[in-house]
């Protein structure tokens, strides 16, 4: 009962932080030298991250579905099942799961030790906002960059998917593109690259907001960044189901 | 206008029956202070009972609960945005670890806030990072990084950096603590110097009694969740006032407890 009310409490804290960030977002001058630096470490940073877990994760489910769909002679749709798979979910979540690691983590151990030696503080003391100055500039870094690593991750991950398939399945490379360019519509990869941009979100929104609330020295920082990585994967994962029926309704599928 | 007759009149700063508690934990109940021109006024009291709480209430940084606190005659407590911004340029803050932005250099950090307050070209405000750091004592070290300083350069470079857009008061946040006595004693002749050449006005929060008396023109006590006593030190001296007494002269037990936990604050784990 008590962590229920404790988490609808979070909850309503980070509404309340996204408010703020969209209103300071809004207003002008617009910062880009401050957003292009967090692009540059939060998004192109992660990028060998994301091309090496998609390679593998294609590689591997292409491995097990030429293998289990053998015994029903259907080995030759591998390329159709590997390349749905990454673009609508894997590509997304999985990109979204590893890079929110690295890249959240990193927001609350930088806003978090900022709150704890009052650097916070002196932003505004210093005749600024915080929140215009830490928070705008990542949550719009990750809100682009994540459907930019996701795509990445699409392309390497059927790529990944297409070497396997070419091995085990003995298809030319040529058949394995012309499957995946025929199966794929525009929809599908919307439908990726739309839930990525919710992911993207709330990365950088709760590890700023871990970030802001972080109490109690160096040890207060070493706990928010443990509930930051926690927070963020459940976080993707557990909002990817209904992301994915939000995508589906958007799309016709009821 | 003649500074001198009004630090006799007209207060720049009042509390009014200021209420604030987090959560449980009551810091202020029902506190008054007043806060003259140009005077260095000393609040003391034990750790963690709030001292600097007041400071950050001054700048907009906590509100208060209930109450009234007034800065040049404009209400505190409900001010937003550009008033808000008004009010922290004429008011400056030196926080307790100095709270120097790692990511920048010494030079980007005193130029924080001419830039943000739309202080002058960029040229003017290189000179004027050249100013600040001499006044400090410390010319030259404007390509140097937070990481590169010691506590004491540290607090000066701070300081710098909040007197960098000439303000009318200027709020210190345990100046001395954690500082080598050379360091303390240059940190208390910068607070008055501010004081004589520049007539800045100055309220020091610390629990360092020997600063204190070397500062400061009055002395406020927080005791018992408000100001107990507001006087000068002779005053204060001859206060009929226990708690106080022990605070002035001794009080050995308490100001070893405080000088640990201090540390405490500062990350500093014994």
């Amino acid at each position: 009962m008590n962590q229920a009310l404790l988490l609808l409490g979070h909850i309503g804290g980070v509404a309340r932080l996204t408010r703020r960030t969209f209103r300071e977002a809004l207003r002008r001058p617009f910062e880009s030298n401050l957003l292009i630096a967090q692009i540059d470490s939060s998004g192109i940073g992660s990028w060998s991250i994301a091309v090496l877990t998609a390679l593998f994760t294609g590689a591997v489910m292409a491995m097990q579905f030429a293998i289990g769909l053998e015994p029903y002679g259907a080995s030759l749709y591998t390329g159709k099942l590997v390349s749905l798979g990454i673009v609508k979910e894997l590509g997304p979540t999985l990109t979204a799961v590893l890079v929110g690691g690295r890249v959240g983590a990193g927001y609350t151990a930088t806003i978090g030790s900022m709150n704890v030696t009052e650097q916070v503080d002196a932003i505004s003391a210093l005749g600024a906002d915080p929140v215009r100055k830490l928070v705008v500039p990542r949550v719009l870094a990750c809100i682009i960059a994540l459907p930019l690593l996701t795509i990445l991750a699409d392309v390497v991950g059927c790529f990944g998917g297409m070497l396997i398939t070419m091995d085990e399945v003995g298809v030319t490379w040529r058949f394995f593109v012309d499957q995946v360019i025929d199966t794929l519509s525009v929809g599908d990869i919307l439908h990726g690259l739309g839930k990525s941009v919710f992911f993207g979100y709330f990365i950088a929104i709760i590890g700023c907001y871990v970030g802001l609330n972080t109490r109690g020295g160096t040890e207060g920082v070493g706990r928010s960044t443990t509930t930051t990585v926690v927070a963020i994967s459940i976080t993707v994962l557990v909002s990817n189901f209904f992301l994915t029926q939000l995508f589906f309704a958007l799309a016709g599928h009821t | 206008m003649s500074t001198e007759v009004q630090a006799q009149e007209e207060p720049i700063i009042t509390f009014r029956g200021v209420d604030k508690a987090f959560g449980p934990k009551v810091i202020y109940e029902n506190l008054d202070l007043d806060i003259y021109r140009g005077e260095v006024l000393t609040v003391i009291g034990g750790s963690g009972m709030g001292k600097s709480v007041m400071l950050k209430m001054l700048i907009g940084l906590l509100k208060s609960d209930g109450g009234s606190i007034k800065a040049f005659g404009d209400e505190i407590t409900t001010m937003e945005g550009q008033q808000l911004l008004g009010l922290r340029r004429r008011v400056a803050m030196l926080f307790q670890g100095a709270a120097l932005f790692d990511s920048m250099s010494v030079a980007e950090n005193i130029k924080y806030p001419l830039v943000e307050h739309g202080w002058g070209t960029p040229a003017e405000q290189n000179d004027r990072v050249a100013e600040v750091l001499e006044m400090v004592g410390m010319p030259g070290i404007e390509a140097l990084r937070p990481s590169e300083l010691s506590g004491g350069m540290k607090k000066r470079v701070g300081l710098a950096r909040s007197i960098a857009v000439k303000p009318e008061v200027i709020l210190y946040d345990e100046p001395t603590t954690g500082l080598d006595p050379l360091n303390v004693r240059r940190i208390n002749g910068l607070i008055l110097r501010l004081q004589e050449q520049l007539g800045v006005t100055s309220v020091v929060v610390t629990h360092d009694m020997d600063s204190c008396f070397t500062v400061t023109d009055r002395l406020a006590f927080l005791y018992d969740h408000k100001m107990s006593f507001v006087g000068t030190l002779d005053q204060a001296r001859e206060a009929d006032f226990p708690a106080l007494q022990e605070f002035l002269q001794g009080g050995r037990g308490v100001l070893g407890d405080d000088e640990v936990a201090g540390l405490a604050e500062e990350g500093v784990n014994l």
